[in-house]
């Protein structure tokens, strides 16, 4: 179908599920995953601000924007952020990203 | 001890338009932040970014419409402690509050109104096993005195300009000082990252770059600590003291302990006046939670007028409240 992409999320418990993604409406990664009953905070709204929507990408990764320095600065700060990480809230998906995978990795306190 | 009638906590867009808001029924207000100026998020993250909905405005840049706030609220004579965060609440016999603040200002007021937007920002702690058997004593988030490490091995972790200004300044401090990174690579000022490095070529710290925390090691003190590389190697490293130096994240800080009820750090309220399941007390703005919350400036003003309206009985309990519209009466101030 049109503007509907598929991606896979893994869950902090190691869940797995697939789910379907609009492209065609303007939320992020992060709003999306909440919208789909994931337990993710996000205290700052989307700002960069929290990093409690930090994610893993696990496949899929190169077709995503590169980082703003702003989400570096926060990725930078976590303890448990590596070379895959991202924040859910500055990624707007396109039909590019079919197929993405991630693991959900933000905290819940 | 400060006497007013509404203690508000958060001097953020939602805070200071609650006090216009409190001022037109005429009830006094004492604003408590622990941010050193007014404004919140707006004044100290993006004060120069363009805010594009706020009615009447097509834009605003976020300082400028807390300058404007600060004088539309001026008239209602608010006044101020800044820079302390607030620790404890105690609930009066008659109903009242005392708000101490962690300088020990003691605010006596009828009506608590939550405005605390993000919450207050703490340090963000490392998931390590061990970590908080010796949190108390040996794991510092934050360094109030460096001279504790004099002569001591430490290890500081993060890549940050905290953690590079720490280790230098440390390097001529400490016995041995140890920086961990998870990264190759320091995104923190590059003078500082160069300076990190030429300590490390002259043998002055230990540099362990691309290497992870695992966990905390000792008898009843610190000893050492565990890391693992790229390789998946096990490296142990003496340590007395750790000096976790990774950001703050927002938290809801003391709020947390009142009994109020929370969902995933905000604090829920019912959407007919913004009360919290404790009476007397109300949050309002970005703090709050409740079914089709969105986290709008906007929408906090309107929470803000909503909440002033049922504290009224709180205040003024034996006088009835009557509506008036600010193009009908004007701005009566105090």
């Amino acid at each position: 179908m049109e503007n509907i992409i598929n991606i896979t999320v893994e869950d902090r418990d190691g869940t797995t599920q697939t789910i379907e993604v609009p492209t065609d409406i303007n939320l992020s990664l992060m709003e999306i995953l909440r919208a789909s009953e994931y337990d993710i905070l996000a205290t700052c709204g989307g700002m960069a601000l929290c990093a409690t929507c930090h994610i893993h990408i696990l496949n899929g990764g190169d077709s995503l924007p590169a980082a703003s320095d702003q989400e570096l600065d926060m990725l930078d700060t976590l303890p448990d952020a590596d070379m895959e990480s991202r924040l859910a809230c500055q990624l707007y998906l396109t039909n590019d990203h079919d197929g993405l995978r991630l693991k959900i990795k933000g905290t819940l306190q | 001890m400060i006497e007013k009638d509404i203690c508000i906590i958060g001097a953020g867009p939602v805070g200071l338009f609650a006090v216009f808001e409190a001022g037109l029924l005429k009830m006094r207000c004492h604003v408590i932040d622990v941010l050193p100026q007014v404004g919140g998020q707006l004044s100290e993250i993006y004060p120069h970014k363009p805010i594009y909905d706020i009615p009447g405005y097509p834009n605003i840049k976020a300082q400028e419409l807390i300058d404007k706030q600060m004088e539309q609220i001026a008239p209602f004579k608010p006044t101020f402690t800044l820079g302390e965060r607030v620790e404890g609440l105690q609930k009066q016999d008659d109903g009242s509050f005392h708000v101490i603040g962690s300088d020990g200002t003691v605010i006596h007021c009828q009506v608590v109104v939550i405005a605390g937007g993000l919450g207050c920002f703490e340090p963000r702690k490392p998931d390590l096993v061990n970590l908080e058997l010796y949190e108390k004593s040996h794991v510092h988030y934050m360094i109030k005195d460096p001279e504790r490490f004099r002569d001591k091995h430490i290890v500081i972790a993060g890549g940050g300009d905290s953690a590079l200004d720490w280790t230098v300044y440390l390097a001529n401090v400490a016995k041995e000082v140890t920086l961990v990174h998870r990264n190759d690579s320091f995104r923190g000022a590059p003078d500082s990252a160069e300076k990190v490095h030429r300590l490390a070529q002259e043998g002055k710290i230990n540099l362990l770059l691309s290497h992870n925390l695992v966990s905390l090691g000792g008898n009843g003190h610190l000893e050492h600590i565990h890391l693992i590389n790229k390789q998946k190697e096990n490296i142990v490293v003496p340590a007395e003291d750790f000096i976790p130096l990774y950001g703050l994240s927002p938290k809801l800080g003391p709020i947390a302990e009142w009994g109020l009820n929370i969902d995933k750090n905000a604090i829920q309220v019912d959407t007919y006046d913004y009360a919290t399941n404790v009476e007397r007390i109300y949050a309002i703005g970005d703090i709050n939670t409740y079914p089709g919350k969105l986290k709008l400036i906007l929408c906090g003003y309107h929470e803000a007028a909503l909440m002033c309206q049922s504290a009224f009985k709180y205040v003024y309990p034996d006088q009835k409240l009557s509506f008036k519209y600010t193009t009908v009466n004007g701005v009566n101030t105090f």
